[in-house]
């Protein structure tokens, strides 16, 4: 039962991304052009309702849907990994114009060069974990 | 029901992304998309390369099936919920497109330069995708988050780490289009 709803937040969020246009390169490349509104639209009123949601449920122990406790935890301490990682990542959303979530997206709207974008990924992530200890953090 | 065949706007998108996250801590997850990179390299067998891939993977089937949820709702966003899919960009990010050789700026989802099939026998173009796949593959791990983790829930939850990556991301992403671009195009 779980598993079926984790499915359809997932078949929700996959059509958002389609739908807003979030998960076309386009729109990625014209929002580091400063040419719309668009996607700032989309991450500042996402940011807006996230803000507001989060700290409704930090304030006073409230309990999931299934009566656990919610815990959202804080990140870590550093500058140099959020930095150094920040603008990697943001080299190869430019440039691959998506970052993880539409890649599945496009995946599913059978984009099939997306398949070699999602390959450097888990490229990219495994050598990530081979070289973690090595790298300033 | 043509309001949603057509593109959504920000305003009706960016609610129903913080919706999702929102649904995701009520059923006590979290929203992150980039884990899940890290958890197929862990069942691919990489926990016995490095010890960053020795965990319970189990622990993140959950999060598995939301990414399977995902590709799903782009085959159905894009078969039963659209009817153009062109993505309908400014005039003046098509006009500097046309320029670099984006002939498809405008009046397709994806620029078919990067993601028509074609592209399987174009060596050039496999290597950036690899890169730019490997780059935000490795960023995301080394940082900790994507714009799910970091963007949307870091920054809702009013982390400074979560805003040092969003402002490395916006710094990475500005390189790349006006310094690394017209060198590459």
């Amino acid at each position: 039962m779980r598993d079926l709803i984790y499915l359809i937040v997932g078949i929700f969020f996959g059509i958002v991304l389609f739908k807003s246009e979030a998960a076309s390169w386009f729109r990625i490349y014209e929002m580091f052009q400063f040419d719309a509104f668009h996607m700032y639209g989309i991450i500042g009123s996402a940011l807006v309702l996230g803000v507001l949601f989060t700290q409704w449920i930090k304030r006073g122990n409230k309990k999931s849907l299934f009566g656990e406790e919610i815990k959202i935890a804080d990140k870590e301490k550093s500058i140099a990994r959020y930095a150094i990682g920040g603008i990697l990542f943001g080299l190869g959303w430019a440039l691959a114009g998506a970052c993880p979530g539409p890649m599945y997206t496009l995946l599913g709207a059978g984009f099939l060069p997306i398949l070699v974008v999602i390959f450097g990924a888990l490229l990219g992530t495994f050598v990530y974990g081979l070289l973690k200890n090595k790298l300033p953090h | 029901m043509d309001s949603i065949l057509k593109p959504w706007p920000w305003y009706v998108s960016g609610p129903l992304i913080a919706f999702t996250m929102a649904i995701l801590i009520m059923l006590g997850k979290r929203f992150g998309m980039s884990s899940n990179l890290r958890t197929l390299c862990t069942i691919a067998g990489g926990d016995k390369a490095a010890e960053f891939f020795r965990f319970d993977w189990k622990s993140q089937r959950w999060n598995l099936i939301v990414m399977v949820g995902v590709i799903m709702g782009g085959f159905v966003a894009v078969n039963f919920l659209t009817i153009d899919e062109s993505v309908a960009i400014s005039t003046e990010t098509v006009a500097k497109l046309k320029q670099l050789g984006f002939h498809s700026a405008g009046s397709s989802y994806m620029p078919t330069e990067f993601f028509a099939n074609e592209v399987f026998s174009d060596p050039k173009t496999l290597f950036i995708l690899v890169l730019g796949g490997f780059l935000v593959g490795f960023g995301a791990r080394y940082a900790g988050g994507c714009t799910s983790g970091h963007a949307i829930s870091g920054l809702s939850n009013l982390q400074l780490p979560s805003l040092i990556a969003v402002i490395g991301f916006f710094a990475g992403g500005l390189l790349m289009i006006h310094f690394i671009f017209p060198l590459l195009f």
